[in-house]
């Protein structure tokens, strides 16, 4: 499959470029934050206080990896079931929140969300948290270190694979996939 | 006949050393399943992302780090000799002691949460373990470590069906499980079914089959053709690798029953992500 190399910060021309079902390659800083950050994040917003990071074109990363080994950047590092933080996601894509990699179903509202503030939803290979690692070449820990694999990262990343799930169009991969390959049996 | 003594010490070595390579040593049968479904899978996208699980599993051996973040919860089924004398301290602190250095020791994710119903605090040493122990005839302890991670197990369920359901209605219980799984649990996924039973031992059930070898025929014919029934069922539902669409949904349907009560038809879906690891040793 050939992959469409894509740059962070995200902008919306190269969100709504986006289709479900595109192989992508991303590169740049994307930001680890999973489902204890996330209640924090959201609690900032609402109070109007500053987040640990930029908001505005971010991408987040729903992922809490294993321990680095010495020598190591980042332990394995592959997606969690994003469904965990839907409660949250809304809010976020609408104070700048671009694109948000996991794996698994989300929400009618998030999905609505995603068109309403031109975001997208990335799945990366859940289970293959060895060979996602080799994507990641930095990881800073940036808010809440006392979160442990919980806290908020700044990862640099190069040619991270993931595939278009959710667009700001409305497209799904996990809908139109299982159709395509349902069979009666 | 001889009591045999074995010092608990030896038990915490195997259950560190099982947690660690359990964790970076995806078991043959699996790999051989994915390798194989990445030959037979329809769809470009889920051929694309087997052929990243049968990396991912090489590079994990080969460098020694985990096949998945989610380092699971340490599920152990011991069981024990009778004619084994247990020596050195409790047997149940012997085992958590090797969790505790296994997941330290192999960078391994720590993911227990203590009192999830409030506080939610990680114990930061991935204790306590699951322990499951039956006494057994023999002078030997067989231990099983299984990492079982959360994402698929939330996606598993407990169905106290009617004795009027039939086979219809079990097999019903098991596609929909996996149907609303979906994407979740990271298929290609294992399927283990406990059948019969009480509420507790029909969910022991369905782990205990996930330990089952890929590949592998149950020897009663009539579970095989339950269990075959099943697993084209579920791949006929077209979620495919990752729920990105495709021919392989599953890997495996396993199936373990046992007797129940008259009234009842208790069937449990244990749901295992394509990192099914485990490993046994005998002492």
């Amino acid at each position: 499959m050939a992959a469409r190399k894509i740059t962070t910060p995200l902008t919306d021309d190269v969100v709504r470029d986006l289709k479900a079902g595109d192989a992508v390659q991303i590169t740049g800083v994307i930001y680890q934050a999973r489902d204890a950050a996330h209640k924090k994040l959201v609690a900032l917003v609402e109070a109007g206080e500053p987040l640990p990071f930029e908001l505005q074109g971010a991408v987040v990363y729903y992922m809490g990896p294993s321990p680095a080994k010495p020598g190591n950047v980042i332990g394995s590092a592959g997606p969690t079931t994003s469904g965990r933080m839907d409660a949250y996601a809304p809010l976020l894509m609408q104070h700048g929140l671009k694109g948000m990699i996991g794996k698994g179903l989300r929400t009618q509202e998030v999905k609505d969300a995603m068109k309403e503030y031109t975001a997208v939803y990335f799945a990366a290979t859940g289970g293959a948290g060895a060979l996602l690692a080799m994507s990641i070449v930095g990881n800073e820990v940036i808010a809440w270190p006392e979160l442990g694999a919980e806290a908020v990262a700044r990862l640099e990343v190069k040619d991270f694979p993931a595939i278009v799930v959710n667009d700001c169009h409305g497209g799904d991969l996990y809908e139109e996939g299982r159709k395509r390959y349902a069979k009666t049996v | 006949m001889p009591v045999r003594e074995l010092d608990v010490r030896e038990v915490a070595e195997a259950v560190k050393a099982m947690c660690i390579t359990a964790n970076y040593d995806l078991p043959q049968d699996v790999y051989k399943a994915l390798v194989k479904a990445r030959e037979a899978e329809e769809s470009p996208v889920g051929k694309e992302v087997l052929g990243q699980l049968v990396e991912n599993a090489d590079i994990a051996a080969a460098d020694r780090v985990p096949i998945c973040q989610d380092t699971g919860f340490a599920v152990i089924f011991a069981e024990v000799g009778q004619d084994v004398h247990l020596v050195g301290g409790p047997f149940e602190v012997a085992v958590n002691e090797g969790v505790r250095q296994g997941y330290d020791d192999g960078y391994l994710r720590k993911s227990v949460a203590e009192e999830p119903a409030h506080a939610r605090r990680n114990t930061k040493d991935n204790t306590p373990a699951i322990i499951h122990t039956s006494i057994v005839p023999g002078d030997k302890v067989r231990l099983t470590m299984m990492a079982k991670g959360g994402g698929a197990e939330n996606m598993s369920s407990l169905n106290m069906l009617k004795p009027s359901q039939g086979w219809g209605g079990m097999v019903k219980a098991v596609v929909d499980t996996v149907a609303k799984a979906g994407s979740n649990p990271c298929p290609p996924v294992i399927i283990g079914v406990g059948i019969g039973g009480t509420i507790d031992m029909v969910t022991v059930l369905a782990k205990k089959a996930l330990l089952r070898e890929i590949g592998s025929t149950h020897p009663d014919p009539r579970i095989a053709g339950m269990e075959a029934e099943l697993l084209e069922k579920v791949n006929a539902l077209g979620i495919g690798p990752q729920g990105l669409g495709g021919s392989t949904t599953a890997l495996a349907v396993f199936i373990e029953e046992m007797p129940c009560h008259i009234v009842s038809m208790p069937l449990a879906v244990n749901v295992q992500c394509h990192a099914q690891r485990h490993e046994t040793v005998e002492l």
